[in-house]
């Protein structure tokens, strides 16, 4: 068996995609399916999100409350979703998300986890040097602000609510999320005006 | 220093060989490899004929030098096809014979 | 296995069941045989451990469980702390 399994992956995946199909297992339509849906998600619905939290206090408190009902509020698709963790940053606390176990990601809002997430420089840096992590990325967080990291280790899926930068008074929804970065959502980075 | 304690590779955080490495900030472009791996997962997961934890441990079961080797979705590939044999979804000869036939 | 209240003192079991055969554990080797304190109980789900070898898997709660950063690697700022999700049946009272 180990043979087999080092095969290239290409030719596994021809393989079992053939096997699958004769069997009428799994069709083609259906991972064409999936594969839509996932490059569907991406970290502009987490933008969305995140701009909709800091406009509108009953939503705010939804998406800190049951993330799931707070991403279908805004029609992001979340069948099936693992429950999703939605933690604030305050003026004395930067969240940052990593999985030093494998990858795990709020995939249903924010899509792929990006490559540096997956990477074992975040993996092994994030809980162990949060702040030299967050420095290399360009991030300054301010005299005493507490970091806290957080390792997604079983069924929930977590992302940051950043906080509101200043210098955004009386933006509306769109242009708010338009500053919301990916990076922002995983607590690497923060939103910046300009 | 790093813990002493018999921790599984893949097991990362606050692992000394790798507190070094810089972080790669760039997109990293996903191939229609990538893309179709990940979508044969999600099929498989809403069919219930591999969970999110057998595939982890399958991916975890890799060696130590190939699991740093292979890239990301390769890793998956790789224990989604050990996870349809232990299940007995696909047979060994099958695989044989379709690899085969790809060639 | 008694559930653990908000705020409540906990130690991460200090066991290492990958010396005795091929498992799957979801509580990273940096927490096990640390102390922490329970954030909240994030409900019930089936034990990965078991799910990974398709094996029936028993109902688990899970909790949001807070580490003092800088205790746990030795090195680090005070004040700062890692949440990480933990099952009940790793966890006992500190």
């Amino acid at each position: 068996m180990s043979t087999l399994l080092e095969t290239d992956g290409e030719s596994l995946l021809a393989a079992l995609r053939s096997l699958l199909a004769d069997k009428n297992l799994v069709s083609e339509t259906e991972i064409a399916e999936a594969r839509a849906a996932t490059d569907a998600a991406s970290p502009g619905q987490g933008a969305r999100m995140v701009a909709k939290a800091w406009t509108d206090p009953a939503y705010r408190a939804l998406m800190l409350a049951d993330g799931r009902k707070a991403a279908e509020a805004l029609g992001i698709p979340m069948l099936g979703a693992p429950p999703l963790g939605v933690l604030e940053n305050t003026p004395d606390i930067h969240n940052l998300i990593v999985c030093t176990l494998c990858s795990c990601y709020p995939r249903a809002v924010l899509g792929y986890p990006p490559f540096w997430y997956k990477s074992p420089a975040h993996r092994a840096r994030a809980v162990r040097d949060p702040r030299g992590l967050l420095a290399e990325w360009g991030t300054v967080l301010g005299d005493g602000v507490r970091v806290r990291v957080v390792d997604s280790t079983a069924d929930y899926r977590w992302m940051v609510l950043p906080l509101r930068p200043a210098g955004t008074d009386g933006w509306d929804a769109t242009r708010l999320a338009a500053i919301v970065r990916e990076g922002d959502m995983i607590g690497v980075t923060v939103p910046m005006v300009g | 220093m790093d813990k002493d304690v018999p921790r599984a590779h893949h097991d990362m955080g606050g692992v000394s060989r790798f507190m070094c490495d810089p972080v790669d900030p760039e997109p990293h472009t996903l191939t229609a490899f990538d893309r179709d791996v990940d979508a044969l997962r999600q099929v498989l997961a809403r069919k219930r004929m591999m969970t999110v934890d057998e595939l982890r441990r399958g991916i975890e079961s890799i060696p130590e030098d190939d699991y740093l080797r292979l890239s990301y979705y390769r890793r998956w590939i790789r224990s989604i096809t050990d996870n349809l044999l232990r299940r007995g979804v696909i047979t060994e000869a099958e695989l044989a014979a379709a690899l085969k036939d790809a060639r | 296995m008694s559930a653990f209240a908000p705020g409540a003192a906990v130690r991460v079991r200090d066991d290492w069941p990958e010396t005795r055969g091929p498992c799957h554990i979801r509580t990273p080797h940096y927490v096990r045989g640390m102390e922490g304190r329970v954030v909240r109980r994030l409900g019930v789900f089936a034990n990965p451990e078991d799910l990974a070898f398709a094996r029936p898997a028993a109902q688990r709660a899970l909790y949001h469980v807070a580490f003092d950063q800088p205790s746990v690697w030795r090195e680090g700022r005070a004040g700062d702390e890692i949440f990480v999700e933990v099952f009940e049946h790793w966890l006992e009272p500190a």
